[in-house]
């Protein structure tokens, strides 16, 4: 069927608490085509486009500032080292840390969620320990925990979802018991959209004497987030998918831990006092940053930080809030369309099939208008054997994103509908 | 570059009606293919007569449009060549996606020259291309397999 594409009189429209003309005009990519029709960019759960003052940021650092941090005298390693440390308090204050020794740079959620599990787990785990690890997890955040258990011999457990893309809070609690010793959860989902009840799970583990590791990924770019209330243990998330550079992310990790943990990378910048034989380490977080640091993007994660609290993030949440229930209400009038994942409160991702056409082809149908998409596993294979697909398409959404443009990606579809529409059923 | 260059006629028919789609029981040897970028998944069935002809093919998978059709095409290709004659089948192929040979100009090649187009997107070429690499690793594990016997 065709999507009817006039109003759909659709009671969550409303308007937006963002001045989102003047916030477009502020990403230079937003402004330019794709196969000469306008970039209609949904595609923000891999990665978001960057504003102007993140470009400028970046390129006044290398044009006035760069030098090595922490280890010069002079003024410029100065001026960096200040850049440096000033966006740690930045992105303390972002989540609400207690104290920026909690906070460590890395190379993005991948490479926190890989300290985590080397530095405190090679430590702490033993055979018979169990992982538990929610179904609904990036590759991410179960790999690493693969690779620690096998040279520990813990066990990994998963921890099911609802019929609805939910974690299943009942098989947590009775999964949870004297053997766990983490419990390794995204914040919000990147395919279902679904968030979870961070706080919630937190209570159950502690409960268990389990140690709680978040995935934020998809969360902090789009939502106040504060990681005192929720009460987790470590919490990673990258800078890329929040307006600013590829290459920087951020481990947060309670303080009395990274103080027990074993360094994870060892060289400069992490150490006191090196013998041959022996070191000793700087306290946390430098004791985690070993040799030198993505210094020009660190400066441009802290423009970023500051880009997005002239926003407001509970804006940000509103409008993104709005949008969502916006797509999913034009994509349920869609008899083609299946939608996976919660029908209420969700993230701004809907990842979706189309019936008789594989989500490559939609991918590549819907380009064509200029329309970006992601298609595939999303790095999310375990998720798709549970949802039994291969791969879905998948729109994904940040506060630039308007209905106008919400629109546009619905219209596309009915091109894919055009070159797809007679395929018969699949019977595989 | 144009999406009518992509998705001709008989790619769509080969991926709305495929050839050869199904598993041969007991074949003389299987191969599995996998993209692991896109999660397109194949395996090719062969049964190979006395002669080391291929006298049966067939796959089972699932996949896009143009991995699906693709593997339709091949396997309808191979029916009756032999192995060597295969393995040149899939040089020529590679050779022609990669826009180093001419697509020939002979009736078995009508449909496969259709995905001719898929090389104006290359970020689909590998679709195009998994069961051609699938086919040629299984024909060659099958020989090894058969000298160390």
């Amino acid at each position: 069927m065709v999507i009817n594409q006039g109003q759909n009189g659709n009671p969550n429209q409303q308007q937006s608490p963002l001045d989102i003309d003047s916030i477009r005009s502020d990403f230079p990519i937003l402004q330019r085509t794709v196969h000469d029709q306008p970039l209609v960019y949904l595609d923000n759960a891999a990665t978001s486009q960057k504003p102007q003052q993140v470009i400028d940021a970046i390129n006044r650092y290398y044009r006035e500032s760069n030098a090595n941090v922490h280890r010069g005298i002079h003024s410029l390693s100065d001026e960096a080292t200040t850049l440096y440390e000033e966006t740690r308090e930045k992105v303390r204050q972002f989540i609400n840390a207690d104290t920026t020794s909690s906070i460590i740079y890395t190379k993005g959620t991948t490479e926190s969620l890989n300290l985590v599990a080397n530095a405190w787990g090679r430590k702490n785990l033993n055979p018979g320990d169990e992982i538990l690890i929610s179904s609904m997890e990036h590759h991410s955040n179960i790999v690493p925990w693969q690779l620690v258990a096998r040279d520990t011999g813990a066990t990994i457990r998963g921890i099911e979802l609802t019929d609805e893309g939910c974690l299943d809070l009942d098989h947590l609690a009775e999964s949870l018991n004297d053997r766990t010793r983490i419990v390794a959860i995204t914040q919000l989902s990147n395919v279902l959209g679904t968030i979870n009840p961070i706080g919630e799970i937190t209570k159950m583990a502690h409960g268990a004497g389990a140690y709680v590791v978040v995935d934020g990924a998809q969360g902090a770019a789009h939502m106040p987030t504060d990681v005192q209330e929720m009460g987790c243990d470590f919490y990673a998330f990258s800078g890329h998918k929040m307006c600013g550079p590829t290459g920087v992310g951020i481990l947060y990790g309670r303080r009395e831990l990274l103080e027990e943990m074993h360094p994870f990378l060892g060289g400069g910048e992490m150490i006191e006092e090196v013998y041959l034989e022996s070191s000793t380490y700087k306290d946390p977080p430098w004791k985690f940053e070993a040799g030198t640091p993505n210094i020009a993007q660190v400066v441009g994660l802290g423009a970023a930080i500051d880009y997005l609290n002239t926003l407001g993030m509970d804006k940000i949440l509103a409008h993104e809030s709005d949008l969502v229930n916006y797509t999913m209400h034009r994509l349920k009038y869609a008899e083609d369309i299946t939608v996976f994942g919660p029908t209420g409160k969700r993230g701004g991702i809907v990842s979706f099939t189309l019936e008789g056409t594989h989500p490559h082809d939609i991918a590549t149908i819907v380009d064509r208008e200029g329309v970006a998409l992601r298609a595939g596993h999303h790095c999310a294979q375990p998720l798709m054997r549970k949802l039994n697909v291969g791969s879905t398409a998948r729109a994904s959404i940040y506060f630039y994103n308007t209905t106008d443009e919400i629109d546009a990606f619905i219209r596309s579809l009915d091109k894919v509908r055009e070159i797809f529409g007679d395929v018969p059923e699949r019977t595989v | 570059m144009s999406l009518n260059g992509l998705y001709k006629e008989v790619i769509l028919d080969h991926y709305r009606t495929p050839r050869n789609r199904g598993i041969i029981e007991e074949p003389d040897f299987k191969e599995g293919g996998h993209n692991p970028s896109c999660g397109d998944t194949l395996e090719i069935f062969v049964d190979v007569d006395e002669n080391q002809l291929i006298n049966a093919i067939s796959f089972e998978g699932h996949g896009c449009s143009i991995s699906m059709a693709s593997s339709s095409m091949m396997t309808e290709l191979m029916e009756g060549k032999s192995l060597d004659e295969a393995l040149e089948l899939v040089d020529v192929f590679e050779g022609m996606m990669e826009g180093e040979t001419e697509f020939p100009d002979t009736d078995e090649f009508l449909d496969v020259s259709s995905l001719q187009g898929v090389a104006d997107f290359p970020v689909r070429l590998k679709c195009a291309t998994l069961a051609w690499d699938t086919i040629k690793r299984g024909i060659t594990k099958y020989r090894s397999d058969g000298d160390e016997k």
